[in-house]
């Protein structure tokens, strides 16, 4: 996560015919065949994502937010349109090329956090560098860091199944971050867990962003949603709507904002 | 105002400012203050109701204070609130409403009405985040107090998707 946003450069740059956004999609679509039946998960979704933005995906279940994220990883082969990350067209690679792409460029993080429970909390984290050709001293280090950003230093040697929840999303965000990738893809990370642990992932994502992360997360959690700064609303695989999330009141102080929490909770009354 | 000024008074007498005080401390920064004023008011009309009385206490260097105590009647309004359920968060919703009418009516369509909607609760949500952080943690009343309006504000958006995936 140490990322030029911490060095105080301007974050996220400004759009520029130089610096192109960091994921565009266009008209992508993509069919399922259920038993001969072909299902349209995702009808023609434009998307733009710029670097160091942090986006949500938000919709109904069966809109097709998962089904998306996966196709923009390359998890599943689009049915028609194009992907562009980092200016270069993907949608087209095979399964393998895709492989050697995320490895470097895109990481993942599961609602059921999808560690390898044969290994340790170390290998688990080390495991990307080093399949990346980082040296195990490069992937050693990276994991260290890692590690104790994410506070599970002390865990290295467990096995995951021996982990809370918590501590498992941690470890999947540790091996997902573990070599700098260009765009995280989050897939409802704080499905699982309850409320305390949610508040820590949130936290460590957040910290992630203002190191200038590229985050796109499906989500229904509200909290999730708010921190980000755009929310994409899909329906019926297709963009119901897609805006910045603006703080509904801008307070001068403090007081303002307790006043609008009090209207807030009276309107429930 | 009136039930919580009962409950104070239950565990000693006290007057207007005190109370004031004590509201403050208890349901800590996420609370606004009540205002002093009504608080006096509210004390007043108690008093009207017979569900508490007050005396005139002497003060050598300032002027009189009024202090309350609770009467026999306020503890039985008082036992009556706390052994009744409160109300539960309204079922009828403008929101709803309009999502129902407008479109009737030729004003707008459901879509932007609820993405317009879905943008203001977001909005609401960035505000509550900001306080949570800004809150002491150790404070647990004014913690609860956010958790509480972020709970109610997930289910306004759980139920705007479900009109989304019902109404559109």
């Amino acid at each position: 996560m140490s990322r030029s946003a911490a060095k105080g450069l301007p974050w996220p740059p400004p759009p520029s015919a130089e610096s192109p956004a960091l994921l565009r999609t266009s008209k992508l679509v993509k069919v399922y065949r259920a038993e001969g039946v072909a299902v349209e998960a995702v009808r023609g979704v434009d998307i733009e994502l710029a670097i160091g933005e942090f986006v949500a995906i938000m919709g109904p279940s069966g809109s097709g937010k998962s089904t998306l994220l996966h196709v923009l990883g390359g998890l599943e082969p689009a049915t028609r349109g194009e992907i562009w990350l980092r200016g270069k067209r993907v949608d087209g690679l095979s399964a393998s090329a895709w492989a050697v792409l995320r490895r470097k460029h895109v990481g993942f993080v599961f609602q059921f956090f999808n560690l390898l429970s044969t290994m340790t909390v170390a290998d688990n984290v080390e495991l990307p560098a080093l399949l990346a050709g980082a040296t195990p001293k490069q992937a050693r280090k990276r994991r260290e860091e890692l590690l104790a950003e994410l506070g599970i230093t002390a865990k290295a040697d467990t096995a995951p199944s021996r982990l809370s929840g918590g501590e498992q999303q941690r470890v999947a965000l540790a091996r997902a971050l573990a070599n700098e990738p260009s765009l995280l893809l989050a897939d409802e990370p704080t499905g699982n867990l309850d409320s305390a642990n949610t508040s820590d992932v949130l936290r460590l994502l957040r910290r992630a962003h203002v190191a200038g992360q590229t985050i796109l997360m499906v989500t229904h959690d509200a909290k999730v949603a708010g921190l980000a700064d755009r929310v994409i609303c899909l329906f019926d695989g297709m963009i119901a709507d897609d805006a910045k999330v603006v703080p509904a009141q801008r307070y001068r102080d403090k007081q303002g904002r307790q006043q609008a929490v009090q209207n807030f909770l009276e309107l429930r009354g | 105002m009136r039930q919580p000024l009962l409950a104070l008074l239950a565990k000693e007498p006290a007057h207007g400012y005190e109370l004031k005080l004590a509201l403050e401390q208890i349901f800590g920064q996420a609370y606004p203050s009540p205002n002093i004023g009504q608080i006096y008011v509210t004390l007043k009309r108690l008093e009207q109701d017979g569900l508490v009385r007050s005396e005139d206490v002497e003060q050598t260097t300032r002027p009189n204070k009024r202090v309350y105590e609770l009467t026999p009647a306020g503890r039985q309004a008082l036992r009556a609130w706390v052994e009744e359920p409160s109300e539960g968060p309204r079922i009828r919703d403008e929101f709803f409403i309009k999502l129902i009418l407008a479109p009737m009516a030729g004003l707008a369509d459901r879509m932007s009405l609820m993405n317009t909607q879905r943008r203001h609760y977001l909005g609401i949500m960035r505000n509550l985040t900001e306080l949570q952080a800004e809150t002491d943690p150790a404070d647990t009343t004014a913690r609860l107090l956010i958790e509480g309006a972020v709970l109610h504000l997930q289910a306004d958006l759980d139920w705007l998707e479900r009109c989304l995936e019902e109404l559109v």
